[in-house]
């Protein structure tokens, strides 16, 4: 018989580590052998993660597209020939004191003729004819404000008469096609507000079901957690473990969604442009996943994983309770 | 060892288990509880593993007051007592080894000592070569016999068996007794609860008759017979 041996004292720090390799073990344990289980709450987990993720990619790309239009959206300020570099350089820092203004840029006579000639550059007769004269075109500041909606403020300042006199022609706002810019600015606006907001449903409702999931693979092993009570079991002991498999659950679905998404962008893209109605910059967003594919997925990772041993700490708290009332 | 004073137990206001139950029991004593099926056994042990409380009276066990337990000790209370419930209560996830050593681990056994100590049980209630299966695969009585190695595996202060041969023939069942007997042998205070008269007549030791939620004999080295308590 084993029974002589009296109970010895137990090591300290030993029995530390020990626990802590067990509750591991066992947990990963559980998540093999409950396989069925693991399996529907890892696609809960698949599905969910992936929402968010695809939300978040196709957010970033719509603020890339908006600030694509912005960054098109300049003035440009002919200059004279006959206004001088000191007086040039002073308009410079008086419209960069202005407020709202992201750049001004000096394109100088010569700068303005080759852009010229690179824009029409499939325009042989034209070209043709601006290398016979001397150069027709003026020095110009093209400036760019921050906010679009306030690009009004620019073009008071330029219509003072001082700021005038110094111009060789109309100023230009790039201008002439800027309804047309507003009206994309603003749909896509809604649009990138709309998935402000989807992102942020789809992660309440998410985090939500994924409680809900795990608290309901918890539910049917209740009567397993109250024998480890019964037993003597530390509430950690007992919590450990589901912590542990849950954080497995999330570790997968991470992986899993991070992949399905690689997957996806991986198609075709003139499948994937024509079937979002090209409202999503496809490329860019291939670009965008592609870049940051680490940062998301030690994102998802840590969603995954904060996620799913929360629930299961939340989910395990009510069976772990002993009865006090008398 | 273990003390009950005037303890009683409702369930509901029609469910009386237990009515004002007072007894006393020694250390190393080997006590046998009998009585009729409902008659208030089971939670009468519960009480001792705090699984349940009572409504009223004072439980004081190894020198401890239940009633000034705090919840966080209730596990190491726990853990001084080996119990074999009624229905097992194995866990499921586990298979028989892991059930058994789980006893040991939540107590801090290192793995050596496991290693060595739960073959050895194992053997002694003759499950030996079925270690690794899963407890859904095991018969009532293989069941049991887990339940009774778990039980008796870290060699507790006291040990609560609640018809622990329920499911035995009886070479097991007698099989199961002697371990019992040896246990007790070697200091431990053993509660036993059966409906077997045998095993009663056998053991020739205090026994506790409850009928109704009431102690109605408490006899030493007494005779049991099972008619009587129906
Ligand atoms: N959890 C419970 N809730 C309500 N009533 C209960 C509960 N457990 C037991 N009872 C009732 O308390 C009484 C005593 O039950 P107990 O389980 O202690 O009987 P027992 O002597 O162990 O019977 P058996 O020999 O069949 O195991 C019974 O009438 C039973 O219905
Ligand atoms: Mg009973």
């Amino acid at each position: 018989m084993t029974k002589k041996k009296p109970n010895k004292p137990r090591k300290q720090g030993n029995h530390k580590a020990i626990t802590f390799g067990r509750i591991i073990k066992t947990g990963g344990q559980n998540f093999i052998r409950n396989a069925s289980l693991s399996i529907a709450a890892v696609a809960v987990m698949i599905i969910t993660l992936s929402i968010i993720l695809f939300s978040y990619i196709a957010n970033a790309t719509f603020a890339h597209t908006i600030q694509q239009i912005e960054d098109k959206i300049d003035v440009s300020v002919y200059l004279k020939d006959s206004v001088t570099e000191e007086r040039r350089d002073q308009l410079i820092s008086d419209i960069k004191n202005m407020g709202n203004i992201r750049s001004v840029e000096y394109v100088s006579k010569e700068r303005a003729l080759e852009e010229y000639k690179a824009a029409n550059n499939d325009d042989i007769d034209l070209l043709l004819a601006i290398s016979q004269t001397d150069n027709p075109l003026f020095a110009l500041l093209r400036i760019k404000p921050y906010d679009v909606d306030r690009i009004d403020g620019i073009r008071d300042y330029a219509e003072k008469p001082e700021i005038k006199e110094l111009q060789a022609d109309e100023t230009s706002y790039s201008g002439d096609r800027k309804e047309a810019i507003d009206n994309i600015t603003n749909s896509t606006r809604l649009l990138q507000r709309i998935g402000i907001i989807g992102v942020i449903v789809f992660a309440i409702v998410s985090v939500l079901i994924i409680l809900n999931t795990i608290q309901m693979a918890i539910f049917n092993r209740r009567e397993e957690l109250k024998i480890m009570r019964l037993l003597g079991a530390s509430t950690w002991y007992i919590r450990g473990p589901f912590i542990v498999e849950s954080i497995l659950y999330g570790v997968v679905a991470a992986i899993v969604s991070v992949s399905l998404c690689e997957a996806l962008l991986s198609v075709p893209q003139v499948t994937l442009s024509t079937s979002s109605f090209g409202l999503l910059d496809i490329t860019y967003a291939g670009e965008f996943f592609s870049q940051r594919l680490w940062s998301i997925l030690t994102l998802q990772l840590l969603v995954g994983i904060i996620i799913g041993a929360a629930s299961s700490f939340i989910a395990t708290h009510r069976y772990l309770k002993f009865k006090t009332s008398k | 060892m273990i003390l009950l004073d005037r303890v009683t137990k409702v369930y509901s206001r029609t469910n009386t288990a237990l009515d004002r139950i007072s007894l006393h029991v020694e250390p190393r004593e080997f006590v046998i509880i009998v009585g009729a099926s409902g008659a208030g056994k089971s939670t009468l042990l519960k009480l001792l593993t705090k699984e349940e409380k009572p409504t009223s009276g004072k439980i004081v066990v190894g020198g401890l007051d239940y009633d000034k337990l705090r919840d966080k000790d209730i596990p190491l209370v726990r853990r001084k007592i080996g119990v074999v419930f009624q229905d097992f209560k194995l866990l499921p996830n586990k298979n028989v080894f892991e059930n058994v050593s789980f006893a040991l681990e939540i107590v801090g056994y290192g793995n050596r000592e496991i290693a060595h100590t739960v073959p050895k049980v194992l053997d002694i209630v003759g499950l030996k070569g079925k270690e690794k299966r899963m407890t859904g695969e095991l018969s009532g009585g293989e069941r049991q016999r887990v339940a009774i190695a778990r039980a008796v595996v870290r060699q507790p202060k006291i040990l609560i068996a609640d018809e622990p041969t329920g499911n035995l023939d009886p070479k097991y069942a007698w099989e199961i007794i002697k371990i019992l007997e040896k246990i007790n042998h070697y200091g431990t205070t053993v509660i036993l609860t059966t409906h077997n008269q045998d095993i009663v007549n056998k053991l020739k030791r205090r026994v506790i008759t409850i009928s109704d939620g009431r102690v109605v004999s408490d006899r030493a080295n007494a005779r049991y017979n099972n008619e009587d308590s129906k």
